[in-house]
């Protein structure tokens, strides 16, 4: 529970530096706006700085950085004629299982994708399944069925166009999408 | 004389509806002919009313028997007479520019009406033999139906074949704008990519379009709820109904010879596998059962049997099973390729077409014929995307889909490879044509 605090808190210091930079780049003309929403942006933050330094010690741990950074990946590529996803993103998608579970009320939606070589029927069977390899992985690590849709759209929505090595490795993907 | 009926309540239903027309028209490409094709002269048919036509039919005809290859039309200017009718007919003028065929005619406004008639007559120069000749009445947008139908009936007195010029394709054409990004429609257009009409648009992918036998209806899945389902859309009404909701897959749709079944693949279950849907008091049975891939269906010319890929082997192969059989009664049919799939039968129901990738090296994808008898294999296409074959109604040619210049567009071929012709496209990525069954 205080690492969910934290978490949230440290991404609303996020939000609030974001806005303070979006600030700074208007332009001229609307300085005076933006000085006043300026001295309210830095207020804002490091209150919200104060905040999470009294939730824990001050500074955000290695495992909840990692876990942020886990989370920010939604994007997972595929080998060649290969429905499992690699062993590198293994750790990824742990935490994603594990956030899942801390928020029974968060739904994925899983989106497979095949690059174009092949025929189409075959290729949205192929999205289909490199889908569930995740799936499957995502409920054996603590997420629930009902939080997780599949779809795959085979060869019908590339990343990339073209007949390019590259385009095909980028087009065999899953995409985690929140609902 | 013959009215045009068919075409003249075609034509009514397309105006009642509103189609919109979606693009400019380009002509096909003839991109390989054969070596000696028959010699035709096709003379310019003459418009004996006011103002201008605005479509040739002497050019549609023309146009028609050379895309299919096995015609070559002489040149207008190369003729030494221009005869309307029989009686301006000398044989010699033919004889001597070596012509075996010959097709005259002359278009007039019908008395009394907007209707107009295209006469036409058609001659065996080496024999001196009129094989053919009436008239043909419809409106002004009717003449490419007219032309397309005198194509018809010349190719049929030649070849012996049932022409197919009047015959439409559906197909899907993609406009990719960014990832996030793309339209989708699907189209239906006569079979040389003329006379476009969309049918259905969408920010959501469209795939699989299939004809019902009868050509009233269209069969195709659509993910506009952000999920593949199939949809059943009158093509003169335009009106549609989704016939699945099942969970995961649903894909594949394609009618059954008589009309009352639709095939298709679920994944409802785990694995895509086959099922059959019944129209008519919508039960479903299943069909293969099995934890790999199996997907692809197409019908046996009886209607007893599908034809199905699956990668149960680990590559995907063409495999066959009886309706009705059980789930581990099924027989192999192609084993000599790494990938072979979208298998279907030649209406002689003893060639298979499917798409073959030979080898794991060989990352090239063609459409190829297997008799299924002596097992030979004719690779008919030498491009390296090739895939979606659909046979024409009398077996003459495939359309199939691949890549020109990075973009997906739609060629054929005749069914012994040596001809073969690109449609026009302008815009987009078109795919998964479906050529019609007979119309008429």
């Amino acid at each position: 529970m205080m690492q969910n605090k934290n978490i949230i808190k440290a991404s609303l210091l996020g939000l609030m530096l974001l806005s303070l930079a979006a600030c700074k780049s208007s332009s001229d003309a609307e300085g005076e706006l933006a000085n006043s929403s300026d001295m309210e942006g830095s207020q804002g933050a490091s209150s919200a700085a104060q905040a999470s330094g009294a939730g824990s010690s001050g500074r955000l741990s290695q495992e909840q950085i990692q876990a942020e950074n886990a989370l920010r990946q939604t994007v997972f590529y595929f080998d060649f004629d290969i429905a499992e996803f690699r062993t590198a993103d293994r750790e990824t998608l742990i935490y994603h299982a594990r956030d899942l579970s801390a928020n029974p009320s968060k739904h994925l939606r899983l989106e497979g994708h095949a690059d174009e070589r092949g025929t189409r029927e075959y290729n949205l069977a192929l999205g289909e399944r490199r889908a569930n390899s995740i799936l499957n992985f995502l409920i054996v690590n603590g997420a629930s069925r009902s939080q997780i849709e599949v779809v795959s759209y085979g060869e019908e929505r590339p990343a990339m166009r073209g007949q390019s090595e590259n385009a095909y490795n980028r087009n065999r993907r899953v995409e985690l999408v929140a609902r | 004389m013959i009215n045009f009926k068919r075409a003249s309540s075609l034509i009514l239903l397309l105006v009642s509806i509103g189609f919109s027309v979606a693009k400019a028209e380009l002509s096909i490409q003839i991109t390989q002919g054969i070596d000696n094709p028959i010699p035709i002269a096709v003379v310019p048919f003459t418009w004996e009313g006011s103002g201008v036509l605005f479509e040739d039919v002497a050019e549609i005809v023309k146009n028609d028997l050379e895309q299919v290859g096995e015609f070559r039309a002489l040149s207008p200017s190369n003729m030494l007479a221009m005869p309307r009718e029989e009686r301006e007919v000398y044989y010699r003028d033919w004889n001597v520019l070596a012509q075996d065929y010959l097709l005259v005619g002359r278009i007039q406004r019908s008395p009394g009406s907007q209707l107009i008639q295209v006469q036409y007559e058609f001659f065996d120069i080496n024999r001196e033999l009129k094989l053919a000749g009436e008239v043909l009445t419809g409106t002004e947008s009717q003449l490419r139906d007219i032309g397309h139908e005198i194509s018809n009936v010349v190719y049929e007195l030649v070849t012996g074949t049932r022409g197919a010029f009047t015959t439409e394709i559906l197909y899907v054409v993609s406009e990719y704008v960014n990832p996030e990004l793309s339209y989708f429609r699907l189209e239906k257009s006569d079979y040389d990519g003329q006379r476009a009409q969309v049918l259905l648009e969408s920010r959501e992918p469209i795939m699989s379009p299939s004809w019902s036998p009868n050509g009233l209806e269209i069969a195709y899945v659509s993910f506009e709820t952000d999920l593949p389902r199939i949809y059943i859309q009158n093509i003169a009404t335009g009106q549609r109904r989704q016939i699945t909701n099942y969970p995961n897959i649903n894909s594949s749709p394609v009618w059954s010879p008589d009309g009352t079944k639709l095939a298709m693949v679920l994944s409802k279950d785990g694995s895509p596998d086959i099922y059959v849907q019944d129209l008519i008091n919508n039960q479903l049975m299943r069909v293969t059962d099995h934890p790999a891939i199996d997907t692809e269906p197409a019908w046996s010319k009886d209607g007893k049997s599908l034809v199905f890929m699956s990668d149960r082997t680990g590559q995907p192969q063409i495999y066959q099973m009886e309706l009705g059989a059980n789930s581990y009664d099924v027989e192999r049919l192609t084993y000599d390729c790494f990938h072979c799939a979208k298998g279907q039968f030649l209406p002689d129901g003893v060639n298979l077409v499917h798409v073959r990738r030979e080898t794991r090296q060989s990352t090239q994808y063609h459409i190829a014929i297997m008799n299924t008898e002596t097992l030979r294999v004719i690779t008919l296409t030498s491009t390296s995307f090739d895939e979606s074959p659909s046979v024409a109604p009398n077996g003459s040619m495939i359309m199939y889909g691949t890549k020109f210049e990075g973009r997906g567009v739609l060629d054929a071929v005749s069914i012994d490879g040596r001809v073969k012709f690109r449609l026009p496209s302008s815009i987009g990525d078109v795919r998964e044509p479906a050529w019609s069954p007979f119309l008429n």
